[in-house]
């Protein structure tokens, strides 16, 4: 089925779309994470010029975080006080990462850039992620798991809060930062920062499990929207068609992924998702070491 | 179109012009790219008219379609450190963004080197214009990497052999848009050449452009951002919440 895009000026497969995006939301249903970080660099991969890729793939994380997060404040899985403050450090990180965008984009250094992020981070999340899920498996059973804490560095910051839900009385200034380094990264990766927000949220902040997959949802629904918009007012690389046939396939493909979900154990998925977390981080190191299909790249003045 | 046949010939015998004159046609002066477009093929013919009347001495016709031209900066990746990273770069003040050459033999049966450099025959050829004052062997890889990555994404073409001429008189020549070219306008030009010697030349113009829908959303997301913007998170929200509330029934 061939459809055209009006603002990558081409035509594509629409099936192949849908399937991609069938497969993020698979994703996003059983881990939890929005899927980002694959449909771009599949997108990309498939011919659509980089910039689209990545501004359409956040319009659609956007989609497949929403049936999550009402999801999870059914059951009060939402910390909107934690939430909110990674909101506002995401935007101000976002506004930074369209700073960095330019300046690697004017030295001629932004696709190596994005290359080398994802290498340090989907490797060393993969490497944490299938570390703690074998321990798991390994059968734990008389051990008892590690009493929660959040990290030295955040209990020594000034002006502590309240966070009720998440059981923490820290400083907001922490889940600031947190917030700014995923805002900035969804500027400059073209993803969601699940995959990074989890684990800062479990191991640097110390919040309650219970809430974390929720809250890192609700933070992704809102950074991704101002992503949108950041990109639909400067590059104006958001292809409205290619977000509806993602989001055909991955509102779908999420729902099947959270039925699944929670049938299967989740040490195991967390394995499955450490694996493929590597897998994309491996493809991303070779890239950088390998003769690149195209020597030349083209740039419009 | 029989009629300025006509009247051509008939403004030879009033003129008593000795050099031939070309009648070229496109097959469509305007693609549409709306959905489903994956491309079109366009039909170049026309007649080449001799002083004399009927067929005269053997032609050979090159024809060449254009697109319209934008300045770019090509990089060219190196390794460094055995990372592969973005070394040098070069402008390109008009590179076409679409290319593509016909001719009825080939090119270098029909002129030399410097004839075909002067009038573009071949993706050799293209007068890329670059800026700045690099060493012409630098220059000339720039140039071979930027023709190179426009022949496989299949904008640039060269079809040595696709031109067909009839009885000395008629040719014709089809040449292939992609679907992801650009919008605009595209010049075909046509060359009537003979002992090595560019004797006639017409153009015609080709528009390209977008229409319905696609214009449509492509004015929005250039002229109203954030319009544009709201309608896509709007769509995006509304999809992820109509599917739960879908999926929650069944």
């Amino acid at each position: 089925m061939d459809v055209y895009l009006p603002i990558a000026n081409l035509s594509v497969d629409g099936l192949v779309i849908v399937a991609l995006g069938a497969l993020t939301g698979v994703l996003s249903g059983l881990f939890g994470v929005g899927g980002g970080f694959l449909t771009t660099p599949l997108l990309i991969f498939y011919g659509i010029p980089p910039t689209v890729a990545a501004a359409s793939a956040s319009t659609q994380v956007t989609g497949a975080s929403v049936s999550g997060v009402i999801a999870h404040s059914k059951r009060r899985g939402v910390d909107y006080r934690m939430g909110a403050v990674l909101i506002g450090g995401g935007v101000i990180g976002s506004g930074f990462g369209a700073l960095l965008f330019n300046f690697f984009r004017a030295i001629g250094q932004i696709d190596v850039v994005i290359n080398a992020l994802y290498v340090v981070l989907l490797g060393s999340i993969g490497i944490l992620m299938a570390k703690e899920a074998l321990q798991t498996l390994r059968g734990a059973a008389g051990k008892q798991a590690p009493r929660r804490r959040h990290h030295p560095l955040v209990a020594s910051l000034p002006f502590r809060w309240r966070f009720y839900a998440s059981g923490l009385y820290i400083s907001p200034l922490a889940p600031l930062l947190v917030g700014v380094v995923v805002g900035m990264l969804t500027m400059l990766m073209g993803v969601g920062g699940g995959f990074i927000l989890v684990p800062a949220m479990l191991y640097i902040l110390g919040m309650s499990a219970n809430v974390v997959v929720g809250t890192s949802l609700f933070n992704i629904l809102f950074v991704t929207i101002a992503t949108t918009l950041m990109h639909s007012l400067t590059t104006r690389a958001v292809d409205i068609v290619l977000v509806a046939l993602l989001l055909l396939g991955s509102v779908s493909g999420a729902q099947f992924g959270s039925q699944f979900a929670v049938k299967a154990k989740p040490e195991v998925l967390r394995l499955v998702l450490a694996g493929i977390v590597l897998l994309v981080a491996f493809n991303m190191f070779l890239r950088l070491f390998y003769r690149p299909d195209e020597i030349f790249t083209v740039s419009p003045l | 179109m029989i009629r300025a046949i006509l009247l051509t010939i008939a403004a030879f015998v009033l003129m008593g012009q000795r050099d031939p004159v070309l009648v070229p046609e496109v097959s469509q002066h305007e693609v549409q790219v709306r959905q489903g477009f994956v491309g079109q093929e366009l039909l170049l013919f026309g007649a080449i008219l001799d002083p004399s009347g009927g067929p005269g001495e053997e032609y050979d016709i090159v024809v060449v379609l254009k697109g319209p031209s934008e300045p770019i900066r090509l990089r060219e990746k190196e390794r460094f450190a055995g990372v592969w990273i973005n070394a040098e770069s070069s402008d390109f003040r008009s590179v076409p963004s679409y290319f593509a050459v016909a001719s009825s033999r080939p090119i270098n049966e029909i002129v030399d080197d410097k004839t075909a450099a002067i009038y573009e025959f071949g993706t050799d050829y293209i007068q890329l214009s670059p800026s700045g004052s690099i060493e012409p062997a630098v220059e000339r890889r720039f140039a071979a990497g930027l023709v190179d990555l426009k022949r496989r994404q299949g904008l640039y073409r060269e079809d040595f052999g696709g031109v067909q001429i009839n009885e000395g008189v008629l040719y014709q020549a089809r040449i292939e848009l992609p679907s992801n070219v650009t919008t605009g306008t595209y010049s075909a030009e046509t060359f009537a050449v003979t002992r090595g010697r560019v004797i006639a030349s017409a153009i015609s113009e080709v528009e390209v452009r977008k229409v319905g829908f696609e214009r449509v959303v492509e004015n929005g997301a250039n002229n109203w951002g954030l319009a544009y913007g709201l309608l896509a998170v709007m769509l995006s929200v509304g999809m992820g919440w109509g599917a739960g509330r879908l999926f929650a029934r069944l």
